[in-house]
């Protein structure tokens, strides 16, 4: 987890509670909630977190229970560039697995965080639906089909 | 009322709509095992996940083996709980939740009195197959001053998630992560130190197995024993001699008060005191406050706010300090008799002694895991020497008796020293809900008005009712008292009191279910009520039994207002017998 300090601006306040009050602060809404916010700040920093349990009257223990249960909700913001390897079956027979090793090893990083430059963040997906272009990694929006480990920096590059 | 009729085992049962298999089982006098189910009936309480699965029984026509724990009986059910598919699945059950549990029982706090060992002694469970390829999750300890969290012991009952939240309301703890990494934590992964925890320890009064433990103290007291420069004196809370017994095998509700003097005396304690002389001296203190403030109030002075909280209570310091920031001039500001007792002790007692203060080691016996905390807090050391230097628990005091080779149930009964072990039947029950109340209003009545009471027992403030409130009369003043046990309880009575809702004059709060009986440090009661109820019995016997039932009449009191304090609420009473509070509401949580 992150110990980052987030200093949230006023007006990130405001919505936060906008937020909660479009579910009418109810604590039956926590993963509405959680869903509405992660998509307007990005990701679910402890900051967030203790506001929201204000907001719906719970503790921040059981907000924070619920933000790690879910892989879906984060506590890292998310790279500029955000790359994802789909370890679904068919990539993951096709070396997926090798690919993301090579990522993890080039960038520093493990599954879920972000490199310190906050340029790259990885993760990775269940099946994209190009299973006939496996291993499959995509970059923001850009796909990369028959991704071997030795065309990982190649990918890289192309973001430098 | 409607019934259901079902067979379990071959033998036909009628129950109640909404039974559930587990509970109708049980009125046939079947036993199936549970392991995350908890079944606090009289609070109200009850934990069933249905988690760990150890209660599956085979119910006729179903596929699935279900959880008896919480299946409902219905009309014609046949249920079996302990066919051959049964037996082999529950234990394949507990072969699973031991493959990721250590196995370092030898030395585990909570050996001997484990719930998740006792199981796989039931089970038969001999070996753990695939274990040579089992990964085992691994998850730092956390240490604070009351409580150790060690959760690769975790099984994930959520008995203490249930306790924390839905009883206490403090929220402290919650399961955190998934699958192999799911634990309890509180927000964040962060100590407990930097939660909202009050360390009322109700968690660890719960816990099955050895995830959550008391920090403990015995081995530091040890040394102090041992060290000859050192006068060591021992205090110990009214709760303490209602339980202490169980742990030796006794009845609950056994009153072992003579016994465990005794036995303190054995260990060799220089002093055996008693924390009910320092209850006796809260009462004069608080009920003092109480008058004062009320009569302030009664003469139209807007600046005193009415109700008077109790303060004796750490847990429900805490819960304050970090709930109600906004009212931190309600509670009384008398320190608890545990630090009462530490101030007089190191002074009074210091001097009369002739020894200075880093001479004496003051440890205390309760029933608290809180007060291990309590007597930590900076503002009740002097030059950085505290009052009360270790605080033990029931548990551990059980512990170190047995360690010291001591047949506890043949001891004979022996008396308290003088000065600071004199004390009054109010103070004793000062261990069950209500009884602080009960004692500062007999000591405010006569104070008051001046006459003697009539009748000493008010029974209308006596109960285990979590919300209790009662209308006393004063010689026509009418005072009204409000009684909180358990913290969810306090909760909704003080949201009321901020709304400004309610009329009290006076209001006790005790943190644990009972009061201070069902206390965090108390022999384990395994979620048995009647065994809190059996202690509170005990408690008010000895009430009854002592010839001097109110704190005022307590001749070493009056002497150390004579010799020491000059009156109630002094300047010197104010020095040492009184605190202030702390705003934790906007604590820090993060690193």
């Amino acid at each position: 987890m992150s110990h980052i300090k987030v200093e949230l601006k006023k007006e990130q306040v405001a919505k936060l509670k906008e937020i909660c009050k479009s579910f009418n602060n109810e604590a039956g809404e926590l993963i509405n909630v959680l869903h509405k916010s992660q998509e307007t700040f990005g990701y679910l920093p402890a900051e967030v977190q203790e506001i929201i349990a204000k907001e719906l009257n719970i503790s921040v223990a059981k907000v924070y229970g619920v933000v790690t249960f879910y892989s879906f909700f984060t506590m890292l913001p998310k790279g500029q560039h955000p790359i994802s390897i789909c370890t679904g079956t068919a990539c993951y027979v096709r070396g997926a697995e090798k690919v993301l090793d090579e990522f993890k090893r080039i960038l520093e990083v493990k599954v879920g965080e972000t490199t310190p430059d906050g340029k790259f963040s990885l993760s990775c997906l269940r099946c994209v639906g190009a299973c006939g272009l496996a291993p499959v990694v995509s970059v923001g929006e850009k796909i990369y089909g028959r991704v071997s480990p030795d065309g990982v920096k190649d990918i890289l590059k192309e973001y430098e | 009322m409607e019934t259901i009729k079902l067979t379990i085992d071959n033998r036909p049962v009628e129950v109640p709509v909404g039974t559930t298999v587990y509970k109708a089982a049980k009125t046939l006098g079947i036993d199936i095992p549970v392991l995350c189910y908890m079944d606090l009936h009289d609070l109200g309480i009850e934990n069933k996940p249905a988690g760990c699965r150890i209660c599956i029984v085979e119910i006729e026509g179903r596929r699935n083996l279900a959880p008896s724990c919480s299946t409902a009986c219905a009309n014609g059910m046949v249920v079996k709980t302990h066919t051959t598919r049964v037996i082999n699945a529950r234990r394949t059950v507990m072969e699973l939740i031991l493959s990721d549990h250590p196995k370092d029982c030898l030395t585990c706090p909570k050996s001997g009195r484990c719930e998740l060992q006792d199981m796989a002694v039931k089970l038969g469970i001999r070996n753990i197959p695939g274990q040579e390829y089992a990964e085992m999750s691994t998850y730092k300890k956390d240490f604070s001053p009351s409580i150790i969290r060690d959760v690769d012991k975790c099984i994930m009952c959520r008995r203490c998630e249930t306790m924390c939240n839905d009883f206490q309301t403090v929220g402290a703890l919650s399961a955190v992560n998934r699958g192999f990494m799911s634990v309890v934590a509180p927000a964040f992964e962060q100590d407990l130190e930097k939660s909202p925890c009050t360390y009322c320890g109700q968690c660890v009064a719960v816990c099955p197995t050895g995830a959550l433990t008391e920090v403990d103290h015995t081995p530091k007291v040890i040394r102090a024993l041992a060290d000859p420069t050192k006068t060591v004196i021992v205090q110990t809370a009214p709760a303490v001699r209602a339980a202490l017994g169980e742990e030796f095998g006794l009845e609950p509700g056994t009153s072992v008060t003579g016994k465990m003097v005794a036995a303190l005396r054995q260990l060799g304690f220089d002093y055996i005191f008693d924390t009910d002389f320092a209850a006796d001296l809260t009462i004069m203190e608080e009920g003092t406050e109480l008058l004062t403030r009320l009569g302030k109030h009664l003469s139209g002075d807007k600046s005193v706010k009415l109700p008077i909280l109790t303060s004796c209570c750490p847990g429900w310091v805490g819960f304050f300090e970090h709930n109600y920031s906004d009212m931190l001039d309600v509670p009384s500001t008398a320190k608890s008799p545990q630090q009462m007792f530490g101030a007089i002790a190191k002074t009074y007692f210091a001097e009369k002694m002739g020894k200075k203060r880093e001479e004496l080691v003051v440890v205390s016996v309760m029933p608290c895991l809180a007060k291990k905390f309590e007597c930590q807090r900076d503002e009740f050391k002097v030059d950085g020497n505290p009052d009360v230097d270790y605080s033990i628990s029931t548990r551990e005091l059980a512990h170190l008796i047995k360690e010291f080779n001591v047949r506890f149930n043949e001891l004979p009964d022996e008396d308290f020293d003088r000065p600071l072990g004199e004390s009054t039947g109010a103070s004793i029950i000062f261990g069950a809900t209500g009884g602080v109340i009960e004692a500062a209003t007999r000591t405010a009545y006569e104070l008051h008005t001046g006459k003697k009471l009539e009748r000493l027992d008010f029974t209308e403030l006596r109960g285990m009712e979590g919300i209790r409130s009662a209308t006393i009369d004063f010689n026509g003043l009418p005072i009204n008292i409000g009684i909180a046990h358990g913290l969810g309880n306090a909760r909704k009575l003080l949201d009321e009191v901020r709304l400004g809702k309610t009329n009290y004059h006076a209001i006790e709060i005790m943190a644990c279910p009972g009061g201070c009986i069902g206390g965090g440090g108390q022999p384990l009661h395994h979620g048995d009520t009647s065994i809190l109820k059996a202690r509170t019995k005990a408690i008010y016997a000895e009430d009854t039994g002592k010839t001097i039932r109110k704190s005022h009449e307590n001749p070493y009191i009056i002497k150390l207002y004579e010799e020491f304090l000059g009156k109630p609420m002094s300047e010197k009473a104010h020095h040492l017998l009184h605190t202030h509070y702390f705003d934790k509401s906007k604590k820090d949580i993060f690193i």
